[in-house]
């Protein structure tokens, strides 16, 4: 009997939660198809999801090379200071996006320690620069997070026995280290594209959300939103895509993983 | 190929691990360091390895200054307590990848494999992965792994502690086969002294962080050098000051000169061996080990007092 009720209390919460918001979008676009697929492919929808693609591409691969490099540090060092860095790490988990777009709004702007970039007519603030930062900022975390548990459990053993047989750090790093934590290094870039993807306060505050221009897709939905009229088809539409990419990068990695754990 | 540790030093903290140790190891033999728990032998092989840096002290392999070389550069093969067995990579790759990184034309690398993967037995595993083999094949490819470079040396750390009495008993029987035939300079640790009786040709015995005494397993039973060899190495009774091997200590029926007052505790026979307990009258608890033969000819059984007398015995300043 609390079998059951575990597990209804687990799906009823699912549902009501996750399950019944997306539902409900999905119905509302379903209603007008034709207002919402003109939405998603107009030319500004477009540009927005190129936009969002395009901070995600250069986000991903820096958070990924910082987080595995900075997992590394955490774990294997022994330098004193790395027990800051482990909390520095997690500090963009803990303060509201907001924040990190209004304290890089301070840092770049006109009287900002780094304004000097404007001075020499390199536009950082209200351009893609200041999103891909931003981005960049909110997305820090993933990496690190899934890599720093994963290096404890795997221990250096098998480091040491790659060292006595011959390999230098580096060749140690490619060969041992890196194949050893690959999951977690993917797990963390798909948490990290998903957030890149989603990501929407700080990209507000320092984008200047100009449409076809600085606007990403969130960007978008919240406009298609905002000045829907009565007609919020577009704006469900559009949410809708963005949301079916995540869950496809979801689904990708559940495909891959368990050939891994069977072998 | 001979190691030589001089005034090795190492410090954890407060804990000292090594303490001024010194010991030559000549090419081509099988030497055991033997010791309890924290008496710094995994410390000194792992120094050797060049996995450790010793806060004092020079290590010589072959003949050369290897203080200051990395562990890549000593050409020593090293075997782990638990393996440290490459689990993304199959059995035939692990035993390889010491070839792999050093860049040996494919040819050469399949070669030597299979000729090691036939001297560990398991050429029918060659592309399993680590995690669908036995503990003791693991260890045996592990092995075949740290030989596949031709090092040097060969370093073990307590490569059985991990495994079943039994597979332990045979991969002992094994690797003293194998030195036999490879002939490479090895040093393994233990802390489990009938193994390193049973495998070694020389036995250091180290606690406290020093070395106590080098010698040949005879050497050491015969004549230890300290208290603490006497007592680690084979069993030991003590009578009074004096320390007693077990089969020294007789059972006489009128009491002599210098012998004890002493209650039959229990008796044990196993095979073609006895064994009797004894509490005396004053004094640490006796053992005394016997033939079979000799037991059912002293008529003795439990609960009786008896004479005990030792036919040789030792002190130690």
């Amino acid at each position: 009997m609390r079998k059951y009720l575990l597990r209804s209390t687990a799906l009823g919460y699912l549902l009501i939660i996750l399950i019944g918001p997306l539902a409900m979008m999905i119905w509302r676009t379903l209603g007008d198809l034709d207002g919402a697929w003109a939405a998603i492919t107009s030319h500004n929808t477009l540009l927005a999801f190129k936009l969002t693609l395009y901070v995600t591409a250069i986000a991903v691969p820096i958070n990924t090379v910082f987080g595995v490099i900075c997992g590394l540090v955490i774990v294997r060092s022994t330098f004193p200071g790395r027990g800051i860095l482990n909390a520095f790490v997690d500090l963009p988990l803990a303060l509201s996006p907001v924040i990190v777009g209004l304290s890089l709004v301070v840092l770049y702007g006109a009287n900002g320690w780094f304004g000097f970039f404007g001075d020499h007519g390199i536009r950082i603030l209200y351009a893609v620069p200041a999103i891909v930062l931003a981005t960049v900022f909110v997305s820090l975390p993933f990496v690190a997070r899934e890599v720093v548990p994963t290096l404890r459990e795997i221990g250096d053993e098998q480091e040491q026995a790659a060292r006595t047989l011959g390999a230098s750090g580096w060749q140690t790093f490619w060969k041992i280290t890196l194949p050893s934590i690959r999951w977690a290094v993917v797990y963390g870039v798909v948490l990290t594209a998903a957030r890149c993807i989603g990501e929407f306060g700080a990209v507000l505050v320092v984008s200047g959300n100009v449409e076809g221009k600085t606007q990403t897709a969130t960007l978008r939905v919240d406009d298609a939103y905002q000045f829907a009229y009565g007609n919020y088809a577009p704006a469900y539409g559009i949410a809708l895509v963005l949301a079916a990419m995540a869950v496809l990068v979801l689904v990708a990695m559940t495909l891959v993983k368990p050939r891994e754990e069977a072998a | 190929m001979s190691i030589i540790a001089r005034n090795i030093s190492k410090r954890f903290g407060d804990f000292t691990a090594l303490d001024d140790v010194s010991l030559e190891v000549e090419g081509g033999s099988l030497t055991a360091l033997l010791g309890p728990s924290g008496s710094g032998k995994s410390t000194l092989l792992r120094i050797i390895a060049g996995l450790e840096t010793p806060d004092g002290g020079e290590i010589e392999i072959s003949g050369q200054d290897a203080t200051a070389l990395r562990p890549q550069k000593r050409n020593v093969g090293f075997v782990f307590q638990h393996y440290a067995a490459f689990k993304h990579m199959t059995v035939r790759d692990n035993v390889a990848f010491g070839l792999t990184v050093r860049k040996r034309p494919r040819s050469e690398i399949r070669e030597r494999v299979a000729e090691l993967l036939r001297l560990v037995q398991l050429e029918a595993f060659a592309d399993r992965y680590p995690a669908q083999l036995s503990g003791g094949q693991r260890q045996r490819m592990a092995l075949a792994r740290a030989l596949a470079p031709d090092p040097h040396v060969l370093l073990l750390d307590e490569p059985f502690g991990a495994l079943d009495a039994r597979v332990r008993a045979e991969l002992r029987d094994w690797l003293r086969r194998l030195h036999e035939e490879v002939h490479v300079t090895t040093i393994f640790v233990t802390h489990d002294q009938a193994e390193a009786m049973d495998v070694a040709s020389q036995i250091a015995v180290m606690n406290h962080a020093r070395v106590e005494q080098v010698g040949s397993p005879t050497e050491l039973y015969d004549n230890p050098a300290t208290e603490f060899v006497m007592s680690f190495v084979g069993d030991a009774n003590r009578v009074g000051e004096a320390w007693v091997r077990p089969h020294e200590l007789e059972i006489v029926n009128l009491p002599t000169d210098g012998a004890v007052e002493a209650l039959i505790e229990r008796i044990t026979t196993y095979g073609f061996d006895a064994r009797i307990e004894l509490t005396p009258g004053e004094g640490e608890p006796l053992t005394i080990q016997l033939t079979r033969e000799r037991l059912e000819q002293l008529e003795v059984e439990q609960g009786q007092i008896v004479w005990v007398q030792a036919a040789a015995e030792r002190t130690f300043a």
